[in-house]
């Protein structure tokens, strides 16, 4: 561990840093490998990478700008922070971008060598923060990265232009020193990195000891700081993002319930990283399939249902409207398939990289017809797992397509998480029809596909078994037989045995989580959220409670259908607020079901809720007027 | 033809109890009659067998095999089916598809089938009109086609199959027509025992909306002079005499000669198997449409790695090289830290 000789170290219980610069800069790799360490050391993190659609827009404009914060702690944190307490910027553009998030009385370090003139004018700036007195309730740090980076990488031997390139490692060494990060596995991490380029591991390295020597020697910082490790349950924790947590649980659930995985997916952003990650783990037997668009993505999947795998598509947005037609056909089939939506801004192209939660009111009506389709979403990056594995168990037990939706948050936030420990997984059971299941009066055996369990499952019969070769299709089908049936009555009743079935999934659902100390009912405002917004509500209910006041939380996981004992809980409480990232569809879903008067919070601008607007709107609804709770009050009041 | 160590079917097995639905006198009942005909002769099993199609009358094919079917929507069955076919290598994966479904909305799912060579054995029934939406024109429809869609007639120039498909990189093309059930069944025969995609237009006739439309080359006294007969390693002769042949001339063209004019050794020897689709392509442009003399049978048929094959081929790679997949090693993939109880 890197610690200052000469420095003092001040404690903290927690800081929030963004790291910002342009498309190339490498600010993703720098806020992965800070958070990497800090979790490795202990602490509680949580992320959130914020860049553009752009791979590469013009250097230095704010168009290209790309950032990434962290929040580290050293007890349990629910959100990335509000704002943050510490930003790093690269260049002009990054700091104009971004230097709006910090809080007055934050700290700002700049690389100064990127301020000038010309940089200056690409960024918007007439004149020079730096110099104007603009930052002046800021404590600014001007660090010159550019030329101490290039200075090392002189002694590496490497061309100016690309010595010029390792000046996040510079970033990175002067945020470990300053955070007194241990160095060692960041070393460890950029020697097996760039192993294939030595003379680029060794600019890295020479770069990210020089940003820590800088912090160290420069009578630049008055102190260094610590952020003790949080006391975490025991067990053995990993950090993942929500992509990779939803990848590992579907693998794991293919390995429970003893099926194949085959996935059909297209690129598209933010989902194509979980088909990255099932592409390399073919060791489970898992086929990956680069489909030629949207629609062969799933319904290749739905051919290999249709065989005994267990079919998946991955998307997001505009793949979603694609799919659609697809999906109806799985409702028609009755085959299980995974539809796994990383929701991101819309409509149309919208935006690509930013968050949104306004695809539920699409995955619960979008399909002509009576579609019903069973919803899961996930609630932090971690739950991204278990949420992958109760959506196969609805997708096996019921044969029926699922959505499961996560966004763009929590598929590239990422989160400490304890691992389970794979014994104790949940067993799915999946049995294929091997025999015939209907005798006619003559007392001839043969076998009706649409014959229905307990569940009102039809039964899963694989081609390759004998005697059971039977037809399905899209084609309304008779009860029963699955024979094409037109007859209007049994129409009818095939849309109601579909939405019984769905319907039905209730009954497996576990009773709701109430967070209400006082008991069901007690407090007098009820917060109802669904998926990824869990942690920002959360974090905003432990303010309002900290003021001494009363305030209830229930997150779903569960949208179609709700769990059963949804309407007497939201009926138990005077007032209900539905936070949502979209202009309120969850709110919609339950004033039609419940006819509640449930409020709606809406945020539309591709980022996440802050536990602040939760708080505010609680404080609102119960007539309190006051400011909201900053995160630097929190760090007085701990 | 009969394997004996496989099983012994009759037609009458692959018949399936759903009535036929298609309108009198369509030419969808002689490939249906071609197929089922054919079956036990391939010494295949029901329960191996998958037909799955997409949407039009010839989608309807899978109700009426008794086998497993899947009738899927609307142009989509080259990805049902490569979903299918790549998991469930153990299976006979037939795709049924139509002008329409195959060539207009499905027209993508076609051409990656094909060029990713999914083990699959696609029938192309093309009777150059949309049947089940009542006859409006089609992407293969001539140019010029008065329809309810087009009372002024068709602007469009319409697809070639046979050069789409060779165009697509398809391994095995074919085409046959659905007025002589012994060329139908070689085909589909030759189709079937095919690795990889295997793509066969058959020209078929819409007696309601598009009757005749073939007629002019596959009526039973137009054929010798009309079809001319693609077989492997033979020159390139028709006619009731075989007097008619195609020459390749010197500028690189096919043409259409007397063999009498020429001498029989100019006559183009026909040759499968030629690694540059070329020639074959030049064949499928030989005939401006079924009016005049047009090629049939095996235009192509080369050997190319099957998908489903290399897909499981790289599963097993990876499990021969990491052991089977451990679950407890994947979850602490990403690097882990240990808090003390």
């Amino acid at each position: 561990m890197s610690t200052a000789t000469e420095h003092p170290t001040t404690e903290l219980d927690r800081v929030v840093i963004r790291f910002a610069g342009d498309s190339g800069d490498g600010m993703q790799l720098t806020g992965t490998q800070f958070t990497s360490v800090s979790s490795l050391f202990g602490n509680d993190t949580a992320t959130l990478p914020d860049f553009p659609a752009e791979i590469r827009a013009p250097a230095g404009t704010l168009a290209g700008v790309s950032a990434f914060q962290v929040h580290i702690s050293d007890h349990d944190i629910l959100t990335p922070g509000d704002a943050p307490s510490v930003l790093v910027a690269m260049n002009p553009a990054a700091l104009k971008s971004n230097g709006h998030f910090v809080p007055p009385g934050g700290t700002i370090i700049v690389n100064v060598d990127a301020f000038d003139e010309r940089s200056l004018d690409k960024a918007g700036y007439t004149s020079n923060p730096l110099l104007d007195g603009s930052l002046a309730s800021y404590t600014v740090y001007e660090v010159p990265m550019t030329s101490l980076t290039m200075e090392v990488g002189k002694e590496a031997g490497v061309k100016p232009r690309e010595a010029e390139r390792s000046k996040n490692f510079f970033a990175l060494g002067l945020l470990s020193w300053l955070y007194s990060r241990p160095t060692e596995p960041t070393l460890e991490w950029i020697e097996k990195r760039f192993a294939k380029t030595p003379q680029v591991l060794d600019a890295n390295t020479r770069a990210f000891r020089a940003g820590i020597n800088f912090g160290e020697t420069a009578e630049l910082f008055e102190s260094n700081y610590q952020v003790r490790p949080a006391a975490h349950e025991p067990g053995t924790y990993t950090n993942v993002t929500g992509n990779t947590a939803l990848a590992w649980g579907l693998i794991a659930a293919a390995h429970q319930a003893n099926l194949p995985i085959f996935l059909g997916s297209y690129p598209i952003t933010p989902a194509s990283d979980i088909l990255h990650e099932l592409a390399k783990h073919k060791e489970f037997g898992v086929r990956t399939f680069q489909a030629e668009d949207e629609i062969a993505g799933v319904g290749a999947a739905i051919g290999a249902s249709f065989g005994g795998s267990l079919g998946i598509t991955t998307t997001s947005g505009p793949g979603i409207d694609l799919k659609s037609e697809s999906i109806g056909m799985a409702v028609s089939l009755e085959l299980p398939l995974l539809i796994v939506d990383i929701q991101r801004g819309g409509p149309s192209t919208g935006l690509p990289t930013k968050t949104e939660q306004s695809d539920l009111l699409h995955a619960m009506y979008g399909r002509h017809g009576e579609a019903p389709v069973p919803i899961v979403a996930a609630m932090t990056p971690s739950h991204c797992f278990e949420a992958a594995m109760e959506a196969v168990r609805i997708a096996v037990t019921y044969r029926t397509p699922v959505f499961l939706l996560s966004d763009g948050y929590l598929a590239n936030g990422s989160e400490p998480w304890r691992l389970p420990d794979v014994a104790d997984l949940p067993a799915l059971d999946v049995e294929f029809a091997t025999e015939t299941n209907h005798v006619a009066p003559d007392g001839t055996a043969s076998f009706w596909p649409y014959i229905r369990d307990e569940n009102l499952a039809r039964p899963w019969a694989v081609p390759g078994t004998p005697g059971l070769e039977h037809r399905i299709g899209g084609l309304e089908k008779e009860d029963g037989t699955g024979n094409i049936s037109y007859d209007p009555e049994n129409h009818e009743r095939m849309v109601r045995l579909r939405a019984a079935k769905v319907a039905g999934i209730a009954r497996s659902l576990p009773p709701l989580e109430v967070d209400d100390p006082a008991g069901v009912g007690g407090a007098p405002v009820l917060i109802l959220g669904w998926g990824s917004t869990y942690g920002a509500i959360a974090a905003g209910v432990r303010r309002v409670r900290a003021r001494g006041l009363s305030v209830a939380h229930v997150q779903l996981m569960h949208l179609n259908p709700f769990p059963s004992d949804l309407g007497d809980v939201l009926k138990a409480y005077d007032h209900v607020l539905v936070p949502e990232a979209n202009l309120g569809q969850l709110s919609k879903m339950v004033r039609a079901d419940f006819l509640v008067d449930a409020q709606i919070l809406s945020k539309v601008q591709g980022s996440p809720f802050r536990a602040a607007e939760i708080e505010l709107a609680v404080l609102e609804l119960l007539g309190v007027d006051s400011p909201a709770t900053t995160e630097a009050d929190e760090e007085v009041a701990s | 033809m009969t394997d004996t160590a496989t099983p012994t079917t009759t037609p009458k097995d692959w018949t399936s109890d759903q009535e036929v639905r298609w309108c009198p006198g369509c030419g969808d009942y002689s490939i249906l009659t071609a197929v089922r005909l054919l079956m036990p002769e391939l010494g295949v099993s029901r329960e191996n067998t998958v037909f799955l199609s997409g949407i039009g009358c010839a989608a309807r094919f899978p109700y009426y095999m008794n086998t497993y079917g899947l009738h899927s929507i609307h142009g989509r069955a080259p990805a049902v089916a490569t979903g299918l076919a790549v998991t469930r290598p153990d299976l006979d994966v037939w795709v049924v598809t139509g002008d329409g479904d195959a060539l207009s909305i499905g027209g993508n799912h076609l051409i990656h089938a094909l060029r990713r060579n999914v083990d699959i054995t696609i029938l192309l029934f093309n009777n150059q009109i949309y049947g089940l939406t009542k006859g409006q024109y089609s992407p293969t429809s001539e140019q010029g086609k008065v329809t309810k869609s087009t009372p002024f007639g068709s602007l469009e120039t319409p697809f070639n199959p046979i050069s789409l498909a060779l165009g697509a990189e398809a391994t095995f093309v074919a085409r046959t027509h659905d007025m002589d059930r012994k060329h139908m069944q070689e085909t589909f025969r030759r189709a079937h025992a095919h690795t990889g995609a295997a793509f066969v237009e058959i020209y078929q006739n819409c007696n309601v909306f598009n009757d005749g439309a073939f007629e002019k080359i596959t009526a039973k006294d137009a054929r010798p002079d009309q079809l001319i007969p693609l077989v492997h390693g033979e020159p390139i002769r028709f006619g009731a005499e075989a007097q008619h042949g195609v020459v390749l001339d010197p500028d690189g063209r096919l043409r259409l000669v007397e063999v009498a004019d020429v001498g029989e050794g100019a006559i183009l020897v026909h040759d499968e198997k030629r690694d540059d689709p070329g020639l074959a392509f030049q064949l499928s442009r030989l005939a401006a449409g079924p009016y005049e003399p047009t090629p049939i049978g095996v235009f192509r048929a080369v050997d190319r790695p099957e998908y489903g094959a290399a897909m499981s081929h790289q599963l097993l790679e990876a499990q021969e090289r990491k052991g089977p997949g451990d679950l407890a090693s994947l979850l602490g993939s990403g690097g882990t830290w240990t808090v003390p109880g």
